[in-house]
């Protein structure tokens, strides 16, 4: 098994495609936990795949489709939508801006 | 009355016959609740007012048609339902405090279907949050106990729903099994767990974890009473795309049968020099008995065994790294720093094996090695009917601290029930166990 050894800026490089902040003792714990996560699913290399096919999922169900109408059962009005939620206006979600100017 | 004496059978048995009511079942879980739960943390939310509303409405049903329970198989039954699972307008947080506020305005189609078969839904149970962990101390509220020593873990991620049965405050607990999560809270709490094959019961509405692993099992006291609620909540659902369209069986009435002839096999991988003496020796016991009744035990060989785990912490998080971007603040709850240690573990170990360079090696890797580990199983279903392993490699642990150690899950502890899910067959976890080992 080689030992592998992710650096802070990998680490910061995977937050970054996470959507994650992290504190700095949190990228310190990461840099350890991942490496050695990573250096332990490194040993699938040693199997020979290149015959195999991938397995995505094991049904082996293809194509299922519904037909293309609106179903009332599976939709909700905007009133049951909203009817829990601490946040709204008119007929909306209030959130926190995301653009702003 | 002792409801922790009960099974499903006994309730419906004698609430048809009158011997007690819906109304005294529900008073006695929530006896055992307000004695137990401070210590056990089993629930994160109780349902008291509305059960007790649906109580009183069955008992009324119950006096004026005894022929009800044709009709709802599961009449006047407590449940504790794992905080995964969607309950409309029932506070639903996975575990988590990301969406510690969520009242869903819709129900889970295995929640609907319970519901319509007369179940009266106690409370919503603790668990790991998002499904991420074996032991229930990845909540991200108080832990939850073993009911049989509160030093003890109880098994996750359904943690909340073993304890819950196992001390009485429910007759059912419900759970989801991505990587053992059923298999280890029944086998810890001394009961009847089961992860249904993928596809068998419907996803739609319990908050996925990984969605190509992903199912939706139960725990119990007994076998009987696991096939009963399996009866409900199978089949085909066309708001699941991956669920099957094959035929839901009574399964209760397939038990008790004649087993002569039946062939059971040991995956020779699985009986490892860590396996515990004191399981090893309960499940030889009950191959004893299972001989006895005329079955033949051949042991066989899973020859991939040895790399599911690896496999799986390829396969897995790469579907919750996916599965979790949703929780971006914007539409469900809190800001993604309120994502505990462990969701952002498993998020950023999915995001790098999902990324541009690595996918290959890792990704793509991973599913031609579940492909092997498929075949193993699909090979062996052609020499046995059966298949007899450990559900862990020891009873329940003693620790209470969420330990952030990776290295904890590529133990061989995990890495047997992880196997059994790649491959996506069904494991029944039977508490083998039970009377040899003093927890």
């Amino acid at each position: 098994m080689t030992k592998k050894n992710l650096t802070k800026e990998d680490i910061l490089h995977i937050a970054k495609l996470s959507n994650l902040k992290l504190a700095d003792e949190e990228i310190e714990m990461f840099k350890k936990q991942l490496s050695s996560v990573i250096e332990y699913i490194d040993k699938l290399q040693e199997i020979d795949t290149e015959k195999v096919e991938p397995s995505s999922q094991i049904t082996e169900l293809t194509d299922v489709l519904r037909e293309d109408r609106l179903d009332d059962k599976r939709t909700l009005t905007s009133g049951q939508a909203l009817a829990n939620t601490k946040s709204k206006e008119e007929q909306f979600f209030k959130v926190k801006a995301i653009l702003i100017d | 009355m002792d409801l922790l004496g009960l099974t499903i059978k006994d309730v419906s048995e004698k609430l048809q016959a009158g011997v007690f009511s819906c109304r005294e079942l529900v008073e006695e879980c929530f006896v055992n609740i307000k004695r137990n739960d401070k210590k056990i943390n089993a629930f994160l939310t109780l349902n008291e007012k509305e059960a007790f509303k649906k109580a009183n409405e069955y008992d009324d049903l119950i006096k004026s048609n005894k022929e009800i329970f044709n009709k709802k198989p599961l009449l006047g039954i407590p449940i504790a339902v794992k905080d995964l699972y969607t309950t409309k307008d029932l506070r639903t947080t996975a575990g988590s405090k990301i969406i510690g506020d969520y009242y869903p305005p819709f129900d889970a189609t295995v929640v609907k279907k319970l519901v319509n078969a007369g179940v009266i839904i106690i409370g919503k149970t603790n668990a790991d949050a998002w499904g991420h962990g074996s032991s229930g101390e990845n909540t991200d509220y108080e832990p939850t106990r073993n009911p049989y020593d509160l030093s003890r873990v109880p098994g996750g991620s359904s943690s909340g729903s073993g304890a819950a049965v196992a001390y009485g405050a429910a007759l059912v607990g419900t759970g989801t099994d991505t990587g053992s999560s059923v298999r280890l809270p029944a086998g810890y709490c001394n009961l009847v767990g089961l992860k249904p094959t993928y596809g068998r019961v419907s996803r739609y509405g319990v908050i996925a974890m990984a969605s190509s692993f992903d199912t939706i099992g139960h725990i119990t006291r007994t076998v009987y009473d696991n096939a009963k609620v399996l009866e409900v909540t199978a089949g085909l659902d066309t708001y699941d795309s991956t669920t099957v369209p094959e035929k839901v069986s009574q399964y209760t009435k397939i038990l008790g049968q004649n087993i002569k002839g039946l062939k059971i096999g040991l995956p020779k991988e699985y009986f490892v020099k860590e396996l515990d003496n004191k399981v090893n020796n309960s499940i030889k016991d009950s191959l004893k008995i299972l001989e006895k009744l005329g079955a033949t035990i051949k042991e066989i060989s899973l020859p991939h065994t040895n790399y599911a785990m690896a496999a799986y912490y390829i396969l897995v998080p790469s579907e919750i790294s996916s599965n979790l971007s949703r929780y971006d603040g914007v539409r469900y709850g809190q800001t993604r720093e309120h994502f505990g240690a462990e969701a952002k573990r498993r998020i950023m170990l999915g995001s790098y094996t999902l990324s541009s360079g690595y996918y290959d090696a890792y990704y793509l890797k991973a599913t031609k090695v579940r492909t092997l580990i498929k075949q193993d199983f699909e090979n062996v279903f052609d020499k046995v009917d059966v298949l007899v392993a450990p559900t862990s490699s020891d009873v329940s642990f003693r620790h209470f601290f969420v330990s952030g150690q990776l290295g904890r899950y590529t133990g061989i502890k995990c890495s047997k029930r992880i196997c059994r899910r790649s491959s996506g067959w069904d494991a029944d976890n039977r508490p083998a166990i039970f009377r040899r080992v003093a927890l």
